[in-house]
């Protein structure tokens, strides 16, 4: 049976983050923009998970500042998003849009 | 003093009229037109004959010096803000006055022009009461009274000139009264601005006179022509004295200036009456009258007036043989006596010649009114082939027109004869030589006087009815707002002569007597005995004039008409229709000749008007019109075009240099290269939320890649 070691984590948080920040540079939309954004955080998330579990491994159970930092990041986004999605529908309401690209207005 | 002090209001109550007529004439009743029109002119008589007796008084009291009542200084002022420099280099001040002088000579001018304008006022509201733009007529009348009084009774030339440019106004208003006429519209603008021609000169000697003299007031104009300092023939007075005639020959219908006169007639008949037989063709006398004293310094310039006043008088006499207009016929007979007139003046007889305006204006406007009244009658036939056997039908027109043809024939004793009378003797007497071929001309004028003055008698009154069957039918008297003013005028033409009742007949010559004062004729004689004015000789001849050679010609003048007379009745007593012309069948050049009024019309069209071609070039003024339409076209419009030209180019090279040069490179090239160089910046401030987040992520790789490989 294949051991999933941190390496695994790490790797599958790197992807998701280059697909996190691939979605934010080019994706029109600004709810996909704030969804990737999610997914940034998230492999964030994942990493620091994986690394508190590491980290457990060799000082003991009660290492746990990586997972509690997990649950800041997670609180932060839930933060975040009612912050963006509240931008996003006052920025509808004016412009009757959501793509990102029109966002122009401190445009020079 | 009343009438004398306010000697102002009697212009103005006329002038008052015509501002009611002009503000609210076409809201008023004929009725409160009537009451206005004929009341203010009926006060200016009045005003006029109680100035005249106060002046009368005044003036025994004054050692018969002109009255003057200035009112202020209404051209120029005192302060000397238009001084200039006078011929003998004293300053003077170009000054005018509102201010009217009363003199023997306004006084006759006063008497008539009130008298004979109400008794018109009066036949007008008869003559015009079916016509359109009654209100108008009389406003214009009332305008016309209002000039004319000012031109008498101003103290200076400018005033006058006023005067003078008012009547010409006026005389062109009230031709073309009828304005929906071609005819008469036409007629209107020649005779303004044949009149114009005229007034240049008396403009252009007005100011040889303020040169000269350093004033314009004819009180201070005469004394300094009466004080010897001038000698006889002088250049310059010779000049302003010519032209002053030229104004006088446009006012007064003289040659060459008379061609309007004729046409006048398309203007209502009362117009003719008052305006261009009795009263405003005579201002070019009274203007010559009025600058006697000039005229005799200056004795080329008499002799002129005499020559064209003579000529004058054959002239239009010659062409009032043959009209068939009874109105032409009396409007050339106007230009005649005038010509009589400046004859008169012209030998020295300025009372003669005052004498015959004042009676003329008498018989020649019941003459007028008389024709009027005859057109009246005849539905508005003017034609007299078509008329003829009315005495019987309105006979009140007829007596008077009688008598006013006895009167301008000069049958004793009616008015004309003393004054024309006395025309021919002062010329005779004059100078001798050559004048006595003036004589002979003025002595033919009265045989053709006589013979078309009856003639028109004849064939209207007389001969065989002409007219048509419909026409007949509605023959009839005037009615007595017309008759009377004929009667009034006939009582006049009958006794106005009797004023200048010669010596020679036993009487005293009171008119010539009351006008010394004005003629100087005191101050005349010292020239006389020092031999410097022949001319002046004249009026000093009177005293002498009861010698045999005199009732020899007072018998061949009466001759003249009564020969005149006799020819008129042989010819036109029986004419019935297609009468033959006793002129056509002895001479049909001559005849044709008379007809077409010696072809003036079409030479001045050929010459002048530029209206007929001479062989394909149109002459204008002597080719000046053509000429200067050249010019005009050519060289005014070229150089116009050329200066437009350039200024084109001009524009469009700065047009061009501000677009490309000015706009192109200093206006839009700073911000060009501006914005070329601040690219770079830009991009840091792209204004996307994506480009941002490009950029920290290009940047989160090159530092990882910085650390990592470094």
């Amino acid at each position: 049976m294949l051991h999933i070691s941190t390496l695994h984590y790490l790797v599958l948080g790197a992807a998701l983050f280059l697909l996190g920040v691939i979605g934010v540079l080019t994706r029109r939309n600004v709810v996909i923009v704030l969804m990737s954004i999610e997914l940034i955080l998230n492999a964030v998330n994942l990493n620091l998970v994986a690394f508190s579990r590491y980290w457990q491994s060799i000082h003991g159970p009660n290492a746990l500042h990586g997972q509690i930092f997990a649950i800041f990041v997670i609180t932060d986004a839930a933060a975040e998003a009612a912050v963006g999605l509240g931008i996003l529908i006052a920025f509808f309401r004016n412009k009757e849009t959501v793509n990102v690209d029109e966002v122009n207005l401190l445009k020079w | 003093m009343l009438f004398l002090n306010n000697i102002w209001l009697i212009p103005l109550l006329p002038a008052l009229g015509a501002t009611i007529m002009f503000f609210f004439g076409r809201r008023l009743q004929k009725s409160s037109v009537n009451a206005v029109c004929v009341g203010v002119v009926a006060l200016a008589f009045l005003f006029a004959c109680g100035s005249v007796l106060q002046y009368n008084t005044w003036a025994d009291a004054n050692n018969h010096q002109p009255f003057q009542k200035i009112l202020y200084t209404w051209l120029g002022t005192d302060t000397g803000h238009m001084n200039y420099m006078t011929k003998g280099g004293t300053q003077a001040a170009f000054q005018a006055d509102a201010g009217f002088l009363l003199d023997p000579l306004s006084s006759i001018w006063l008497l008539f022009v009130t008298g004979v304008g109400m008794l018109i006022h009066i036949y007008s509201t008869g003559y015009m009461a079916h016509e359109g733009g009654y209100y108008r007529f009389f406003g214009y009348m009332n305008l016309f009274m209002f000039s004319m009084l000012t031109l008498i009774l101003a103290n200076n030339y400018v005033l006058m000139f006023v005067g003078w440019e008012g009547v010409g106004l006026c005389s062109y208003l009230l031709i073309g009264f009828y304005f929906h006429r071609k005819s008469a519209s036409d007629a209107a603008n020649k005779a303004f601005i044949v009149n114009r021609i005229g007034d240049a000169g008396f403009l252009l000697g007005m100011f040889f006179i303020a040169w000269y003299f350093g004033s314009l007031r004819y009180v201070d104009v005469n004394h300094l022509a009466r004080s010897g300092q001038f000698q006889i023939g002088d250049p310059i007075i010779t000049a302003a004295t010519l032209l002053l005639f030229v104004g006088a020959c446009g006012k007064s219908a003289q040659l060459p200036l008379y061609v309007w006169l004729p046409d006048a007639m398309e203007g209502p008949t009362p117009v003719s009456a008052l305006i261009h037989a009795a009263t405003m063709v005579t201002a070019g006398v009274y203007m010559v009258a009025r600058s006697n004293a000039l005229f005799v310094l200056a004795p080329t310039s008499m002799k002129v007036v005499a020559i064209v006043g003579a000529l004058t008088a054959i002239f239009a006499a010659s062409i009032g043989l043959v009209q068939n207009d009874i109105k032409r016929v009396l409007a050339y007979s106007t230009v005649s006596q005038l010509g009589y007139m400046f004859l008169a003046l012209g030998v020295g007889a300025f009372a003669a010649g005052v004498f015959h305006v004042f009676t003329h204006a008498f018989f020649k406007a019941l003459l007028f009114l008389g024709a009027g009244s005859v057109i009246h009658a005849m539905s508005g036939e003017q034609d007299m082939r078509n008329m003829g056997d009315l005495r019987g039908r309105i006979p009140t027109t007829y007596w008077t027109m009688f008598i006013a043809t006895l009167a301008i024939a000069g049958i004793p004793p009616f008015a004309g004869f003393f004054s024309k009378d006395e025309i021919l003797w002062q010329t005779w007497t004059s100078e001798g030589g050559a004048y006595r071929i003036l004589w002979g001309i003025g002595y033919l004028t009265a045989l053709m006087t006589a013979f078309y003055m009856f003639r028109l008698i004849y064939l209207t009154f007389f001969s065989k009815p002409r007219m048509s069957h419909e026409v007949e039918h509605h023959i009839h008297e005037s009615p007595s707002s017309m008759t009377m003013p004929l009667v009034v005028l006939a009582v006049m033409s009958l006794f106005a002569g009797f004023l200048g009742w010669p010596h020679s007949l036993g009487g005293s010559d009171r008119f010539a007597r009351y006008l010394d004062p004005v003629f100087a004729r005191g101050e005349a004689k010292v020239l006389i005995e020092e031999g410097k004015a022949g001319q002046l000789a004249a009026g000093e001849k009177e005293e002498e004039h009861t010698n045999p050679v005199e009732y020899a010609l007072m018998g061949l003048s009466v001759l003249a008409a009564i020969v005149g007379w006799m020819a008129a009745s042989r010819f036109y007593k029986e004419a019935d229709k297609g009468y033959a012309e006793p002129i056509d069948a002895a001479a049909p050049a001559v005849y044709n000749t008379l007809l077409n009024k010696y072809y003036v019309d079409e030479g001045y069209d050929y010459a002048f008007t530029g209206r007929r071609k001479l062989g394909g070039v149109r002459l204008g003024v002597m080719g000046l019109g053509e000429g200067s339409s050249w010019f005009d076209s050519h060289i005014i419009d070229g150089a116009v075009n050329a200066a437009g030209w350039i200024t084109r180019v001009a524009a469009s090279f700065s047009s061009w240099w501000d677009k490309w040069i000015i706009d192109g490179i200093g206006v839009n090239g700073p911000p060009i290269v501006a914005r070329m160089l601040s690219y770079p910046a830009r991009l840091f401030e792209w204004g996307l939320v994506q480009w941002y987040a490009l950029v920290m992520t290009a940047g989160l790789v090159g530092f990882v890649f910085y650390y990592v490989y470094r």
